[in-house]
């Protein structure tokens, strides 16, 4: 038999188990993406002239600045209102019994396993002209004429917080759980009142999870396709459409892939924010 | 809680949160609730409430060949890639889970980034090196770039459950005698196994709702049933897209329930 040696460590597997998924990663979204940065970096449709022109095309380009400004607008706006109603409901979470909890979990748990075009499809029947909230206020003579909601910017924030809403939570319920509950209560016997316990205590102490939820909502809020075509309508361009169109219907893939690329640097930078600012508050939250 | 005096200032504080939090939870529940109604409606149009209840979308459903054939690649591919995801991704979450090394780390990071990158860019840059290497679109890209996408669930989930797995188990089973493999088969696959179900579980509802990467890897003859929905809604609202709305929105509720049976699914997703 084999003179394995004593010291084999049978708790842990070796790393060649990594190695089929990694094969498939390289050959099938590394190089994928690497073939993206190439086609990017000609200034032909038929990739013959290397060049930043696709590039330059961007960023000299007002409309093409303005849709990618209005997407990472759009981004911050989703994330502020998951933010805003996601830790409320963190902290719900946290004060009811198992049983509510599990029901608690199970509703946020709901949009994000319930199909993207089933959940934008319901926010087109209440935010439409002839829709829930137009016919509830017209029937109580509060307007006289239905307002505008769908295909702008308040319904697309809105239908995108709702369908992004457990990609804050889940992290926010986590953050809250693995918070001693002692220091809540020290910190009310010592004089501070809830208010103060909660945004000087409670708040700081959940930061790694609050960082963790703005990354990952951010990250699909403006990269949410469906739901921002959909309520936004032709009126409201963003990112991944304007990609689509010039990939798609112009079949212009450089620009397509510069746009890719652009938008991709962009989602990176913002991640590695949050990463950074989560680094320093576990830093914090651990001091 | 001691038994502090509740002061106005607290009463407020928590009057405040529970009020949000009930909003947030209307608002969460709410959208899924109205479609269920509305596709119930005896009318032609999507008006809440509805004048009447008939269960005619339904039927009318019946009979949608499109969406039937939509439905039914979307569930091939989704199992396809599910699959390759189960099988990639629990080998890989093995490796990495109880390394410390920097190889271990970058390569979990790497099986992590299709989460965060735009799934849409990632398509398109699929769509480029197929047409590269001369293959054509078909329900095997679609299978490849589904799996690309739905291996990050596997690889947490797995690597989650892994984590809680006590290492003096395995150190034991080996003292007694068994085998690495006898030990994997006896041992640490029946107690990773709801890890890996939940894994699969978010995997496979996540390449049936695939948009972004289908959108680019399909073509006329490998319809997928999201997009088919897209662009139904895209021209007219379709009552019909209500029913199926109604549909889809009772299966995953059935789904998740049996889900949450078999592993403690809500636990899972919050430790």
């Amino acid at each position: 038999m084999g003179a394995a040696p004593a010291s084999r460590d049978v708790t842990s597997y070796g790393m060649g188990l990594a190695a089929p998924l990694a094969l498939f990663f390289l050959l099938f979204f590394v190089a994928p993406l690497l073939q993206l940065l190439w086609l990017s970096l000609h200034n032909d449709t038929a990739a013959l002239h290397w060049g930043l022109g696709q590039y330059l095309h961007f960023l000299a380009d007002p409309f093409s600045l303005g849709v990618l400004g209005s997407t990472l607008l759009l981004g911050a706006e989703v994330t502020a209102v998951c933010l805003v109603l996601g830790f409320p409901i963190a902290w719900l979470y946290q004060r009811v019994g198992p049983k509510l909890q599990t029901i608690i979990i199970l509703i946020v748990l709901l949009p994000l396993l319930t199909s993207v075009v089933v959940r934008t499809f319901a926010w087109i029947v209440i935010l439409g002209r002839q829709g829930i909230i137009n016919a509830t206020l017209q029937s109580l003579g509060i307007i006289d004429t239905p307002l505008k909601l769908l295909y702008t910017q308040f319904g697309v924030v809105i239908a995108l917080a709702q369908v992004q809403m457990p990609l804050m939570t889940l992290p926010l319920i986590t953050a809250l759980g693995r918070i001693d509950p002692n220091l809540d209560d020290a910190s009310c016997s010592l004089g501070a009142g809830s208010w103060r316990t909660f945004f000087r205590i409670v708040l700081p102490l959940s930061l790694p999870g609050v960082i963790a939820g703005c990354t990952l909502t951010y990250a699909a809020a403006i990269t949410a396709f469906i739901t921002q075509s959909l309520i936004g309508g032709g009126q409201m361009l963003f990112m991944p459409m304007y990609l689509y169109q010039q990939a798609s219907t112009l079949q212009n893939w450089p620009f397509a892939a510069a746009i890719s690329i652009i938008f991709l640097l962009a989602v990176l930078a913002v991640v590695s924010v949050f990463t950074t600012l989560g680094r320093m508050s576990r830093g914090y939250g651990g001091a | 809680m001691s038994g502090r005096k509740r002061t106005l200032e607290a009463i407020s504080f928590e009057l405040v949160m529970t009020v949000i939090a009930v909003i947030a939870l209307v608002i969460i529940i709410a959208p899924s609730l109205v479609v269920l109604i509305v596709s119930f409606t005896s009318g032609f149009s999507l008006r809440f409430p509805p004048p009447g209840y008939s269960l005619r979308w339904y039927a009318e459903l019946w009979n949608a060949w499109q969406l039937h054939f939509a439905a039914k690649n979307s569930l091939i591919v989704a199992l396809w890639a599910t699959s390759l995801s189960v099988v990639l991704g629990v080998a890989a979450a093995l490796a990495i889970s109880r390394s410390r090394t920097l190889s271990a780390r970058l390569l979990d990071s790497l099986f992590m980034s299709p989460l965060v990158l735009p799934a849409l860019a990632f398509g398109l840059a699929a769509l480029m090196l197929f047409s590269l290497v001369g293959l054509p679109v078909s329900p095997l890209t679609l299978v490849i770039g589904h799996t690309v996408v739905c291996v990050p669930y596997v690889v947490r989930n797995t690597v989650a459950a892994l984590a809680q797995l006590e290492p003096t188990l395995l150190e034991s089973s080996a003292v007694l005698g068994a085998s690495r493999l006898y030990t994997f088969r006896r041992i640490v696959l029946p107690l990773i196994r709801p890890g890996i179900i939940a894994g699969a579980f978010i995997a496979f509802m996540s390449s049936f709702d695939n948009v972004p990467v289908s959108l680019f890897l399909r073509d006329a003859a490998t319809d997928m049933l999201p997009i088919r929905m897209w662009q139904d809604l895209e021209g007219k609202l379709d009552v019909t897209i209500a029913a199926l709305s109604g549909v889809l929105i009772i299966a995953t509720v059935a789904l998740v329930a049996v889900m949450e049976r078999i592993t403690g699914l809500s636990r899972r997703l919050t430790n």
